[in-house]
């Protein structure tokens, strides 16, 4: 995440806050900041979501294409995610810096999608075994003010949600080979359906047994270690990680996977 | 699909056309302009007036013999002198201004402080006052010592003593009110916002000492109940939830009105944070963005009475 600096005084203050139950924004540990998100902003994609969560700013767009499946999942289709950080986003971003941070959001991306329960990949299958649908997600990072994992996550959700594909009819064989017609109608759309879809909430430790949610960059420098925290609407958990150099006590980690949508988002 | 965390979808036009409109607002304010009357902003490479007659001022200058804008702003006119003022400006610099800084590098025997300029601004080891309280020579134990004194990542509040040519700031806390920042909490806000004022801390009657730098760093603390004798020495003493709850309103009223482009003075400050408290807001709530909007414009309201 962004590197700053702050003077040990300032770090007492936001620590101390916390142990008290006051952020340095009057936030309570388990408050989220101001989150805006605007979806079809990119009409040369199917689907496109911009997410805003305080100064974290992110773009995410969603490609379909057709391809052969590989050949131990011949009735599924596929999601890949690509993560770009913009060198605009902070300043150690700047050449391959931010290189790390995109390769660990994009595997976190796929183990959070990994599970059959939270996208249903059966329905992106076209002609089981030759064609299924590809959904190629790109998210660009374009600003980083903290908590960059929830954000990405959300917007990830919203594209999904976004997404428009248009119907595809398979018209006749010809010599093997099937042809199909892509509808013109702006009405004969398919839908991805992300009623299940997982987000990420990032819990950061900056004191004994005490977390908070959606850190801002001046709390991110205080504590050294985060478990993020990927759940479905029902509850289920698809995947964690712990990230940063530090220890998490098992009681401290067990509350906040116990606690992990705060405030559900929907 | 319903986004009950409080999420809207918000266009990001809206936000830039605020933020125009807040900048008219204020500069009809400082130019005395009547409501209807707009001042006249430029855009860099508009042409301000054709008659040769007039003198050039900062923010212009000559084409093919025509006045030109160089900066985005608005023209003000003094008898045959015209000057366009830029809206919104990286903090140049003016001798005698004090501003906050927060130390990036620790050097032989000066301290390079990030003040939100175009250069990071030297602070020399010769141009604070040492601890100890006599004025004495720093040597060469100083200058190892240096570290003990200011850190990275210190925040310092000091004064702006010369503009090298470069555009370099040389700073120095020469007194016993600058030197180093205790417990509290740091705003970035554009430099145009603060209001030229002589003296920068404020002990606001809320129960909370503000330093508004000249150069947009707002600093937030607990009113210190008598000067220690050495500005060196942080008190890690754990502040109270209420002063802990004042200092939160305080920041994201000064928060709310930078985003709105209200000037930001001790006066507009205090009105935003009564009305704050008299609307029944609660600290996290001013972060809303309807609720900023509410009580911007109760500030601007009550400020024209």
């Amino acid at each position: 995440m962004a590197d700053i600096s702050l003077s040990e005084a300032e770090k007492r203050y936001i620590v101390d806050g916390v142990k008290l139950g006051i952020r340095v924004d009057g936030r309570e540990r388990l408050d989220y900041r101001q989150l805006e998100i605007e979806t079809g902003l990119v009409s040369t994609a199917n689907g496109s979501a911009r997410v805003r969560l305080g100064c974290t700013d992110v773009l995410i767009t969603v490609k379909m294409e057709m391809e052969p499946p590989p050949p131990q999942q011949p009735k599924d289709g596929q999601i890949h995610f690509f993560v770009n950080c913009s060198a605009n986003a902070a300043p150690e971003f700047e050449g391959r810096g931010g290189e790390d941070l995109a390769t660990s959001l994009s595997a976190m991306l796929d183990r959070l999608y990994s599970s059959p329960l939270s996208l249903d990949t059966s329905r992106l299958c076209v002609v089981p075994g030759k064609h299924v649908k590809v959904l190629y997600v790109d998210v660009e990072i374009l600003e980083c003010g903290g908590n960059l994992f929830d954000t990405v996550s959300l917007g990830v959700k919203a594209a999904l949600w976004a997404t428009r594909m248009p119907r595809i009819y398979i018209t006749g064989e010809d010599g093997g080979e099937l042809e199909f017609m892509v509808s013109d109608n702006p009405q004969e759309v398919d839908r991805v359906d992300v009623s299940n879809a997982p987000i990420l909430i990032t819990h950061l430790r900056i004191t004994e047994n005490l977390t908070v949610i959606d850190p801002t960059p001046e709390e991110e420098c205080c504590g050294p270690v985060q478990v993020v925290v990927g759940v479905t609407p029902k509850g289920l958990i698809t995947t964690t990680q712990q990230l940063g150099a530090g220890t998490f006590a098992p009681q401290t980690l067990s509350a906040s996977l116990k606690f992990p949508w705060p405030s559900r988002p929907c | 699909m319903l986004w009950k965390c409080g999420a809207n979808v918000y266009e990001y036009r809206r936000e830039r056309e605020r933020r125009f409109k807040g900048d008219v607002r204020r500069v009809q304010a400082m130019v005395g302009v009547q409501e209807a009357a707009h001042p006249r902003l430029v855009t860099p490479g508009e042409v301000i007036s054709q008659d040769t007659s007039f003198m050039r001022g900062h923010g212009t200058y000559m084409e093919k013999g025509v006045q030109v804008a160089s900066v985005a702003g608005y023209v003000t006119r003094v008898n045959r002198l015209i000057t366009v003022t830029p809206l919104r400006q990286m903090y140049q610099g003016a001798v005698g201004d004090t501003v906050v800084g927060r130390i990036t590098r620790v050097q032989t025997n000066r301290w390079k402080v990030d003040v939100n300029s175009r250069l990071d601004a030297e602070l020399r080891l010769s141009n604070i006052q040492l601890p100890g309280g006599e004025q004495r020579r720093c040597n060469v134990e100083d200058e190892r010592d240096m570290r003990a004194l200011l850190t990275e990542g210190d925040l310092v509040c000091v004064e702006v003593q010369k503009i090298c040519d470069d555009g370099l700031l040389r700073l120095a806390a020469r007194n016993i009110k600058f030197g180093k920042l205790s417990q509290g909490t740091l705003l970035a806000v554009s430099p145009s916002l603060i209001v030229q004022d002589k003296q920068r801390m404020h002990d606001l009657p809320c129960g909370a000492r503000v330093v508004f730098g000249a150069n947009g760093y707002v600093y937030i603390t607990p009113t210190v109940p008598q000067e220690q004798a050495s500005t060196y020495i942080v008190n890690f003493e754990e502040v109270p939830v209420e002063v802990r709850k004042t200092i939160g309103r305080l920041r994201n009223c000064i928060k709310l009105l930078a985003h709105h482009s209200i000037m930001i003075s001790p006066t507009s400050v205090m009105t935003a944070f009564d009305m704050s408290i008299e609307q029944e807001f609660e600290i996290k709530d001013l972060l809303k963005p309807d609720v900023m909007q509410d009580v911007a414009l109760a500030t601007v309201q009550s400020m024209n009475e």
